[in-house]
Parts: structure tokens; sequence; C-alpha cells
């Protein structure tokens, strides 16, 4: 359909050009009429027929964040073949429609509307960023639609239209410090991050937790997205002498700071500081380096280290179906989950209708999940467990603690606001 | 805030923030240097620099995962023939660029500005396809790691001292070469008149292409030496765009002593903020200087006195 | 490239109307309201690119952040509706109910006085147009009066941009951040996400679009539309013929920054969230890039580039996303090489002969249209680089 309207090809130039002013009307409605096709002869008004259900799968392939993404969207289809390689759900094989939301807000949400108005999915997996799932959840509420999110977030949010696979800020965080304090000691924090709400929010909930335990935050910083300089607060944090880096620095900016660090003197394996991070996973470290990041320790929920016979399977399965020298980072077990728990939530509820999926979700558990076991709170997060691991110069993290119970996920904490 | 530290701390902090901004300075030159020729002796806006930059970045990890294959006897000193390498690469995309695209806009400055954003794309897309969307890890050569301890609290990052010392080499010799060298020579006749130039016989369509091809090419030596420093990934490139355009505007676009006196005032202004003030106020606020001198100075710190 | 005439004057008014048949009445009727509201999306980047018309097209100042008027007038709809959103029984569950929930979400605790104003309506309306007319006034003063121009011109906005966009991210609390304004949901009471009101949405966008481009023809057909190119061509010339060059460059930057930013809040109102994204400069230049398309001479030309390219944008991204990108990036310097006057030149060079010979009723040209004015690529400079300064810019900088 796109061809034959390129208005540049040889032969139909001529017309092209004569019809100049009719074209777009044309164009409009060809797209208008090619495009309505979502199949709706059921109940549900959903995109499902007696053979197939169709979910959608909205995550950025090109644009900046491309780099973070693609291991949800590989993740997501290892799940959605899986399942169907079992039989598929309620009988019916999984289709997806994968849409990119181009790194752009406004995209994501363009891309959200037609999924659910256009196609119908009967379920999304997708977005990344807060920014896109605050873009698209207007559009999810007035369409009821059901989002599965993978990644680690603020918090501050609870909504009927999605599931939060990943873990909010507090069950990440408050494990993490109250370890180091445990552990090793810890009396004074410097915390730094990228200028954008997650880690500003995280940095909350963090110096609060701090300063509960009677302890000092000895600085805080934030620095623009993909800013590449870090000498400056690698100075301050040298003068300072805080116990400990707790770093929430993301993207293109992670790669720069490490790897500045490292060339500045701080050895992160003699933990003088040491370097607590939320932000990095194995994936971050493919650009990063092993060796500029051996030492640090990460605060999280999941890493491809464990060693439990679902992580086996799953680490195995996905490198038999994305290549062997693939790594797999948190949000990707993340991403993992969702066709996985959406799957179990229609078949509890018997149905794909969305009110009934939603009604079936909380208290669905996973006990095949490679992080372990999880299970669905009221709130639509996730019960899980938070792990440290400490990073090697392979690129991997060696688990050095976990909590010994799931942590509840609390995602508007009183004392933190 | 300085009031909990001693006389020694403190002196070697300032001796450290004052190194950190010469890194930046010398960032700053590097990449901006490329730029400088391409922009200020031939008037074409390459919006695709990050992109060549990258490009070199990505050649200089080609040639490591090359050498720790083939020749891990030599990998100390992949490093220097990775960036011959992405020297070459690059100046020959830039050539082909130039030849394919530029050559035919030179009477449209700003519509090289459009092109050369879609040769951003393009690329981007490029890398994407080839390497992944992922970012890859360039493994350096060990001694290019940790930092030299000059006393118990001043430490000099090692890959900060090669990147000063490349960038004193690289300026010096593009300087040298647009003073002494034939092609420099050539190159400023040709920016000086052109007509004229051609009269006396140089070829002006290879000295532009010349010039093009160089300028790329040390963009490709700036984006293997930031692998460094910095990520490298299909997007990396975009990270440097604003600051790079900056240092040279900001310098007088025509000069060269004009982009190293601009990288240094920017840099250091930008170190210092950032060492007093947060970061994100700290850009901010030196973005903010520097457009508000360039309103009340619009030909940039160093440009020649022309009645206009 | 043949040679191109001037469009000054071609502006029949039978093609401004068929573009309004076409907008108020094909669209709505050819397409459902998932796509109508699509396009209404698109045509709110169309003002967006009429002002590059008469800014870059007729001025010859490329601005490299228009995102940042768009954003503006976006953002200015934004805080109204946000603020309409965040009454008391809405934010219930906050620390601090009736205001916006970022605000909540960064320990604020009551209203920054700035956002106060926006509660009115009216004001709002007043502010969508002044504060970015506004903005762009200093910035034109500051900038024309000291006869900063061409590739200078376009970096300074481009920094502008980026500026814009740190603080924006930088200052959640009292802007949303990354975030934007987001959950927009009614204006006075009434529901923008319905499907009744986002046509109502739609027509009144077509209307206003309309308004500026019979605005925009106006003031090309009129003599500032005349000095303009003549400053573009020989800035010198016109100054000596005693004309204040620098007054006329701001004017024309304010109507292109006006148009702009109503084209953001139309925007706001029909997708429900502003977002930083715009303000940056990957946007700004994409919408440079619909105006070149579209012909950068030409006021209807913006709104076709502006639809094709964002049509083409989206089908190629629903079906091949990894493409895009190299579609793009070949339109760009396509349009620029082959096609300098995008679809209106091909319209111009291709379509029009024919019609007039195979109609005899094609319309008379305006008498305009005899002086002929050169388009850019047609200049011949005098030399290559009258020195080492004007080499930066030779025909932006030609007439200095």
């Amino acid at each position: 359909m796109h061809s034959k309207s390129q208005p540049f090809s040889g032969t139909r130039r001529r017309r092209f050009l004569q019809n100049l002013l009719a074209v777009p009307a044309a164009i409009m409605l060809a797209n208008a009429s090619l495009t309505a096709h979502a199949d709706s002869a059921n109940t549900t008004g959903l995109a499902v027929t007696d053979k197939t259900v169709t979910v959608g799968i909205l995550h950025s392939v090109t644009g900046t964040m491309a780099i973070s993404e693609t291991g949800s969207v590989q993740a997501e289809k290892l799940a959605i073949e899986q399942i169907n390689a079992m039989g598929g759900v309620l009988g019916r094989k999984i289709e997806y429609i994968q849409e990119d939301g181009a790194s752009d807000w406004p995209t994501f949400a363009e891309k959200s509307k037609k999924l659910l108005i256009k196609d119908k999915t009967a379920a999304v997996f997708g977005c990344w960023t807060s920014a896109s799932r605050k873009a698209v959840l207007p559009i999810f509420e007035q369409y009821n639609g059901m989002l599965y999110y993978p990644t680690f977030y603020e918090g501050l949010e609870q909504s009927p239209n999605v599931i939060y696979t990943g873990q909010e800020a507090t069950q990440q965080i408050l494990a993490g410090i109250d370890w180091v304090v445990k552990e090793k000691g810890a009396k004074s924090f410097f915390l730094l991050g990228s200028d954008y709400i997650w880690p500003r929010t995280s940095n909350k909930i963090a110096r609060k937790h701090i300063e509960k335990l009677g302890l000092k935050v000895s600085g805080e910083e934030y620095y623009p997205l993909g800013h590449t300089q870090f000498n400056s607060v690698i100075n301050k944090i040298k003068l300072k002498k805080p116990d400990v880096i707790f770093a929430s620095v993301v993207g293109g900016s992670n790669v720069a700071f490490y790897k500045q660090l490292k060339a500045a003197g701080i050895d992160m394996t003699k933990e003088k500081p040491l370097v607590l991070t939320i932000s990095v996973t194995e994936d971050e470290i493919l650009g990063i380096g092993g060796e500029n990041i051996e030492g640090a320790y990460a605060s999280m929920k999941y890493f491809q280290s464990l060693t439990n016979d679902n992580n086996k399977n799953f680490v195995k399965a996905f490198k038999e179906r994305w290549g062997k020298d693939i790594v797999i980072g948190d949000v990707t077990q993340a991403a993992y989950l969702g066709p996985w728990l959406w799957k179990a939530a229609v078949e509890k509820a018997g149905s794909f209708d969305i009110d009934k999926v939603r009604a079936a979700s909380p208290g669905i558990e996973l006990k095949t999940a490679p992080e372990g076991y999880v299970r669905v709170h009221e709130n639509h997060h996730l019960w899980s467990k938070t792990r440290i691991g400490n990073a090697q110069a392979d690129g991997q993290y060696k688990i050095v603690y976990e909590t010994k119970d799931l942590i509840e996920p609390d995602p508007f904490p009183a004392g933190y606001k | 805030m300085f009031a909990d530290y001693t006389m020694t701390e403190l002196t070697s902090i300032f001796a450290m923030q004052g190194f950190a901004g010469l890194i930046l300075f010398s960032v700053f030159v590097l990449m901006a240097l490329g730029l400088a020729i391409i922009f200020g002796q031939m008037g074409v806006i390459n919006m695709a620099h990050g992109e060549f930059m990258i490009l070199g970045a990505y050649v200089t990890y080609l040639t490591s995962t090359l050498f720790a294959e083939y020749l891990p006897s030599i990998y100390d000193s992949y490093f220097f023939i990775a960036m011959i390498f992405a020297f070459i690469v690059t100046a020959a995309l830039g050539a082909l660029v130039e030849w394919a695209i530029i050559r035919h806009l030179y009477k449209r400055p700003l519509d090289t500005l459009l092109a050369t954003w879609g040769l951003s794309l393009i690329l981007q897309q490029l890398y994407r396809t080839v390497f992944g969307a992922r970012e890859v890890g360039v493994t350096l050569p060990d001694w290019l790691m940790g930092s030299y301890a000059l006393n118990e609290n001043i430490e000099i990052p090692i890959n900060g001292l090669f990147v000063m010392g490349l960038t004193i080499v690289i300026t010096v010799g593009v300087a040298l070469m647009m003073q002494k060298s034939r092609l420099g020579k050539q190159t400023r006749a040709v920016v000086q008149n052109r007509p004229m130039a051609a009269a006396v016989g140089i070829n002006t369509e290879k000295v532009d292409r010349m010039t093009f091809a160089l300028g790329c090419g040390i963009a490709g030596i700036a984006g293997s030496a930031f692998t460094m420093i910095g990520s490298t990934g299909p997007t990396s490139g975009q990270l440097y765009i604003v600051d790079t355009f900056l240092v040279v505007v900001f310098g007088g676009a025509s000069s060269l002593i004009g982009t190293v006196a601009s990288a240094f005032t920017i840099s250091q202004a930008q170190s210092t903020m950032e060492f007093f003030l947060s970061g994100s106020t700290a850009k901010v606020l030196t973005l903010l200087t520097v457009v508000g001198i360039l309103m009340l100075r619009p030909q940039g710190l160093f440009s020649l006195k022309i009645r206009r | 490239m043949t040679k191109i005439k001037d469009f000054i004057g071609r502006y029949q008014l039978s093609h401004l109307l068929i573009l309004a048949a076409l907008l108020l009445v094909v669209m709505p009727l050819a397409m459902d309201i998932f796509r109508l509201n699509l396009v209404g999306k698109y045509l709110t980047y169309a003002f967006v690119a009429l002002g590059l018309v008469l800014c870059w097209g007729y001025g010859g100042i490329l601005s490299l952040g228009q995102g940042v008027f768009f954003g503006l007038g976006g953002y200015c709809m934004a805080m109204f509706l946000k603020l309409e959103a965040s009454s008391p029984e809405h934010t219930a569950i906050q620390s601090t109910p009736g205001i916006p929930d970022f605000m909540d979400w960064n320990q604020l605790t009551a209203l920054p006085w700035f956002w106060e104003p926006f509660h009115s309506f009216g004001f709002t309306l007043l502010a969508v147009v002044i504060v970015p007319a506004l903005f762009a006034f200093i910035i034109g003063v500051a900038m024309f009066k000291r006869r900063v121009s061409g590739v200078y011109f376009a970096i300074i906005t481009q920094a502008i941009a980026a500026i814009l966009t740190i603080l924006i991210i930088g200052q959640q609390g009292y802007t949303g951040g990354v975030n934007g304004i987001t959950d927009l949901r009614t204006l006075h009471g009434w529901d923008i996400r319905t499907d009744s009101a986002k046509y109502i949405l739609y027509f009144i966008n077509a209307f206003l679009l309309i308004g500026c481009l019979f605005a925009a023809r106006y003031i090309i057909k009129s003599k500032l539309g005349r000095l303009l190119v003549a400053m573009r061509e020989r800035e010198d010339r016109v100054r000596f013929s005693g004309y204040d060059v620098s007054s006329f460059k701001i004017f024309i930057y304010c109507i292109a920054a006006v148009f702009s930013a109503i084209g953001g809040a139309m925007f706001t109102l029909q997708v429900g969230f502003m977002s930083p994204s715009f303000v940056g400069i990957v946007p700004s230049i994409e919408m440079v890039i619909f105006c070149a398309v579209g012909g950068r001479l030409s006021i209807l030309g913006a709104v076709y580039g502006t639809l094709l390219v964002n049509w083409a944008k989206t089908s190629f991204s629903e079906s091949f996303p990894e493409l895009w990108l190299f579609a793009m990036g070949a339109l760009f310097i396509g349009v620029v090489m082959a096609f300098p006057n995008g679809l209106a030149g091909l319209y111009q060079s291709y379509v029009e002969p024919r019609l007039q010979r195979f109609k005899k009723t094609a319309e008379p040209l305006a008498p305009e249209s005899e002086t002929e004015v050169l388009t850019p690529e047609e200049i011949k400079p005098k030399q290559h680089a009258k020195d080492t300064e004007s080499a930066a810019g030779e025909y932006s900088h030609a007439g200095n």
C-alpha cells in the first residue's frame, strides 16, 4: 500500500502531479480502508478468533531508547513463542503486532491508540521509560486496554489498566541501602543521577531512608540526560569522601560515568567508596565494559547469574533464540514475565475480556518465573525478592545477598512522599 | 562548603578540578576541530559530525576485536592503529559524501544542514542494523586504564592525559598543515578567493574534497579517542552535536585559534560551575552564557574585522 | 533545477479553497475518527511549517528552534487543562489536593505563582499567543538588531531549544519534567477525550489553519512580503533604501512563532498531553523538513508536505520501523538536492503548464507573477567567498 502512492516513482509521477490536490485524500482513504481489518466477531470486542488472539508489543526499536528496549522486545517475543509452543492461551495461538515507539513519547501515545482502537489487542506488552508510560496511560484507561510494563520505576502510580512487572522504587532501594549499611557499615552517601523523574524520586526515597537510619547524605547531584563529562562530580565525590556512591545514572551517561570513575583512580573493587547502583543491568555493562565497573554493587530483583532451575532454562532458551553472546538484565526478565502473567490471568478468568482479566490478576502467581517466584499484589505490582549483585569483569553479577522474603510492593510509600 | 577540609586537601582538589577542566577542554577541541575545518573553511554545516565520530568509535571497536582475535601479542598498541584506521575510514566516507552530496550544495549552506541531517539519520540506522541497537563495549589496553597517583590526593587519569596529548598533536598538526603544506595553502587560497584560486591552476574541487575528508577524518580520530571516556552506540553521536556547534560558532567560525580559545572558555566555565553548582544548572548556565555572549558578539570570539 | 518562478501572487484563491474543502469535507467524510485525529495531530505541525515558509522561505531566516514556540503554546494550554484536571476532588489522594499530581510528587505544597493565572481560560488563550510572541520578540531583537543571520542564527536557535529542554526537564516540580504534562481531560467540563470532542477539535484546528493560511497569504502579497524577499536576496540594498531590515525580520519571526504556538495549543487539545520532547532539536529540524518537502516558498505546500511526510512516517513505522530512518534520511537529502522547491515546485513546473494547456478556463495569472524573483539556488554568487568570514554562509551573509 505504501509503494503505490510513493510520489516520485517513474511513470506514476505525471499522474501523481496532476492529481496533486486529490492525493492526500486518496492516501487517507486507502489508509483508512486498509487498516480497518480488526475482527470483532466476538463478545469481548477484542481481536480474538477461534484460533488466535492478538496482542501488541510497543517498544522503541529506533532512537536513543532502542539500546535499552531491545532486550524487552526479545524477551516478550520469546515468551509468546514459548506459550504458543505449549498450545497458546485458552486454545488460541498468540499473534503479536509490533509497533515502534521511536523513543518519542507522543509516538508511543499514537501507537498505543492504534493498538487499542484499530488492532483491538487483548493486551499490550511495552513501554520502558516513565515518560512513555505516562503518555500512554490515559489512553489505556480511556479505551480500557491492558498494559504490562516491565521497567523498575519510581512508583507513585497504580492504574487498573497496567500490571507493573518490574519493581517500584522502594522495593529496589530500601533493601539495597539496608544491606550496605548492615554489611558494609556505610555511614554517608552521595546520591547521583540523571536529571529526570526516576532518579529524582529514587534519590528522594533513598535520602529519606538514609536520614531515618540516622546516617548522612553528603551530596546529591543531577546531570542532564546524555551528559558525558563527569570529572567535576568525581572530584566532588573525592572531596566529600562518602562511603557509598548511590548511582542512578542512565543511558549513554552511564558509560561515560563509570569509565571516568575508573580512570580517576576510584577502584570500585576496593569499595572506598563503594558504588551501589540501581540502574546498571547486564545490558548496560555491555556498553560500559565489565572491567570498567568491576566491583560495583547493584540492587535489583534479577541477575542473569541466578542459579535456580527456572532461570537456567530461561537463559538457555533466550540464548538459543537470540544468540549465545546475548546478556539478560533485570528489565528483560521482567518483560518476559508479562506474557506469562497475562496468560495465567486469562486462564483464571476463563476469558480475554479486559475487565475479567483485571479482576483475576491480583493473586496470580508464577512459580516458573526466572527470578524464582512472583505474585501479583492487589495494587498490580509484583511481590518479589531483591538481590544484591557484585559486578564482575566478565560483565555478570555475582549475587552476594538475597532478601529472605518477598518484598511487598508499596507504590505510594507513606513516609517517603 | 570548604570549612571541613584541610588546606592540602583543598589544594589537591583544586588542582584536580583544574585538570578536569583541561580534559574537558581537550575533549571540546578534539570534537570541534574537524567541524571547525569543515564549517570555518568551507561554510558547510555538517550535522552528521557526531555520526562520523561514532564511525571512528566503531572502527576502534572492530580493530580491538580483530587484534584480540588475531594479534593478541601486540594488543597493547592496537589503539594507535585503530586511530589510523578510524581516520582512513571516516575520511573516505567524508570524501564520498562530499562527492555525492555536499559539492552540489556549496551555494546553499543552509541546505547542507538539512542534507547532512538526513545523512546522520541514515548513518544512525546503518549502525543499528550492522552493530545492533545495544551499545558496544570497547576494551582498552591496560596501560590506558587507571590513573597516575602524583601524591596521596592528586590522581591523574591516564586516558585524560592521553586525550590531552592527542589534542595537542592534532591541533598543532592541523595548524602546521594549514600554514605550511600545499593542501593547506590551497585550501586557504580557495576560501579566500575561489575564482582566482581556480585561475592560478588550483583544482578547487579536489581541494574541497580533501578539506571535507580531512575534517571528517579528524572527527573519526576524536570518536576513536572518545571510546575511552564515552559510550559507543548508534545514537551516541547526538550527545556531542550541540556542544560541538556552540564551540565552533562561539570561537568565530573561520579561525582555528578561535575554536581553541572558545573550547577553553566554555570548558573552564562549565567545569567550574559544575563544581560549585549542580550538574544540570551548570549546563544551562553555560549554554545561556554562551548564547548571551553570541548575541552581543555574533561573529564569535575571534573573527576578522571586516567592514560589512 | 530548471528555472522556477517565484510563487508570489500565484496563490490563487481556488487552491486555497480546494485545500479547505479537502480538510473540512473530504477528510472528515473519508476517515474514521482515529485516522482523523491523527490527521488533526499532523495538521498542528503544519502551523509550524507554515511559519517556517514565512520566515525561512520568504525571510531567509532558518530557525532550528521552532519547537520552542510549539512547546510554549502547547504548555500554556496544557497548564490550563492540567489545573482543571487537578481539582481538589480529583486529587483527593494527594498530600496536597488541588495541585497537579507531578507537583505533589515533587513535594510542592502550593501552586507556583506563574501557574495561578492559568486558572482563567481567557488568560490562557492570550498567553498561548503572547508568551511565544514575546519570547520570539526578545530573541529577534537580540539577534536581528545585531545582524545575526544565516547559519549563526540557526545554530543559536538550536542552542536555545537545547537550553529550554534542559530547563523544563530539570525543573520537574514546576513543569512535569521529562514526562511532560499528561492526563488532560476536560475543558470547562467538556470532555476533550470523547469522539465527538475530537471531531469538533479537528474542525476548530482546520479552521484555524485555514485562517493562518489566509493571514500568511495576505502577508506574502503585501508590501511586507515583497520586502522580505528583497531582504533575503540583497539585504544591504534594502537597508540602503531606507528600510529598517531588522524590524521586518523580527516581525516575521514573531508571526512564525505565533503560528507555531497555535499549533502547539491545538496539539495539546487533540492529543491530551504536552511533553518536552517537542521543544528539542530533533522535532524542530523535522518540522523544517515538512516545510522543505512541501516547498519552502509555498504556504499550501507546507500543509501538503506535513501531511505527506507524517503519513509516510506513520505507515512506514507500522510496517518497517527499521526502514523508516533510511527513508526519512533519503527524503531529507533528496528534497534538498533534487527538489529544492518541494512538492510545490514540482506542481509549478510540471502540472500547472499542463493544466493551462488543457483547461481553457485556466485562471489568469495574478499580475504580480510577471515579476520574476529569483529563488535562492538561482542566485549566482559573485564569488564563492569574498573573504574568510562570509565563507560561513554565502547567501545568508551576502547582504550583511
